[in-house]
């Protein structure tokens, strides 16, 4: 008999491929790369911004190159993932009380659900979206 | 009682996870369709040279752009650690170390506009 019976070997850098859960999180953990990388590049907008028209210029078609575009789609998907994942887990986060009742918690994850759609709509109507021809 | 920089970074944590929750994907939406050729109106050079000059636009872009490097940084390095990498200083240092100058560089450029 093993003198630690209850303690066994799991892998530093693999633990997370048995369970697709553990497979999930770590994808949603990596998000934050994707998050991270992107700002970089709206800094990066932001410099050119505060150089020159030009500068401004070859910015916006530096952003129609091939990786930056493939980079983008990879963004999108990994931070809707992030999102949800986020908003799910407010009502772990935040318990809110009202009287002597406790909201429930799908109501808070609804709420942000709904304040996400309208804040994104905001947004693309702040910037024109609705009306690229 | 030993000094703990871990509510600092926790806040800047959690409020860049809510920014970036609720308002990247939107925002990758929009520099996606300038990537495409269809630049919304707001990305045109004066007119976001104009929006960014008021202090209004000014703050929330701080906002944005600060609160997002600092989350993305120290959700990294708990990342990092959870795929094996056991150098958490240098993880920290270098995470950290990109935030603050990107947080460095953002006041720069937005008070240069």
């Amino acid at each position: 008999m093993s003198v630690k019976p209850y303690i066994r070997k799991v892998s530093k850098s693999t633990w997370y491929l048995s369970r697709r859960r553990d497979i999930l999180h770590m994808i949603d953990e990596t998000s934050s790369l994707f998050i991270g990388v992107y700002v970089l590049l709206l800094l990066m907008g932001l410099r050119a911004l505060a150089e020159d028209e030009a500068a401004y210029l070859h910015y916006l078609e530096w952003l129609g190159s091939p990786f930056l575009l493939g980079f983008h789609w990879l963004v999108i998907a990994s931070t809707l993932l992030n999102s949800i994942s986020w908003f799910r887990s407010t009502p772990k986060a935040m318990r809110v009380q009202i009287g002597e009742n406790i909201v429930p918690g799908y109501l808070i994850a609804a709420g942000h659900y709904v304040a996400w759609i309208m804040i994104s709509l905001f947004i693309f109507y702040v910037a024109g979206v609705f009306s690229v021809g | 009682m030993a000094r703990s920089n871990k509510p600092l970074v926790w806040s800047l944590f959690a409020s860049g996870g809510t920014v970036a929750a609720f308002l990247i994907p939107a925002l990758a939406l929009v520099t996606l369709m300038a990537g495409y050729g269809h630049a919304p109106a707001l990305l045109d050079y004066e007119t976001m040279h104009g929006f960014a000059s008021g202090w209004f636009a000014k703050f929330i872009l701080f906002g944005v752009i600060t609160l997002c490097l600092w989350h993305a940084a120290h959700r990294m390095r708990t990342a990092l650690h959870g795929l094996g990498l056991r150098a958490d200083k240098a993880v920290a240092s270098i995470g950290y170390g990109i935030a603050a100058a990107g947080t460095m560089a953002t006041v720069y450029y937005l008070l240069k506009i």
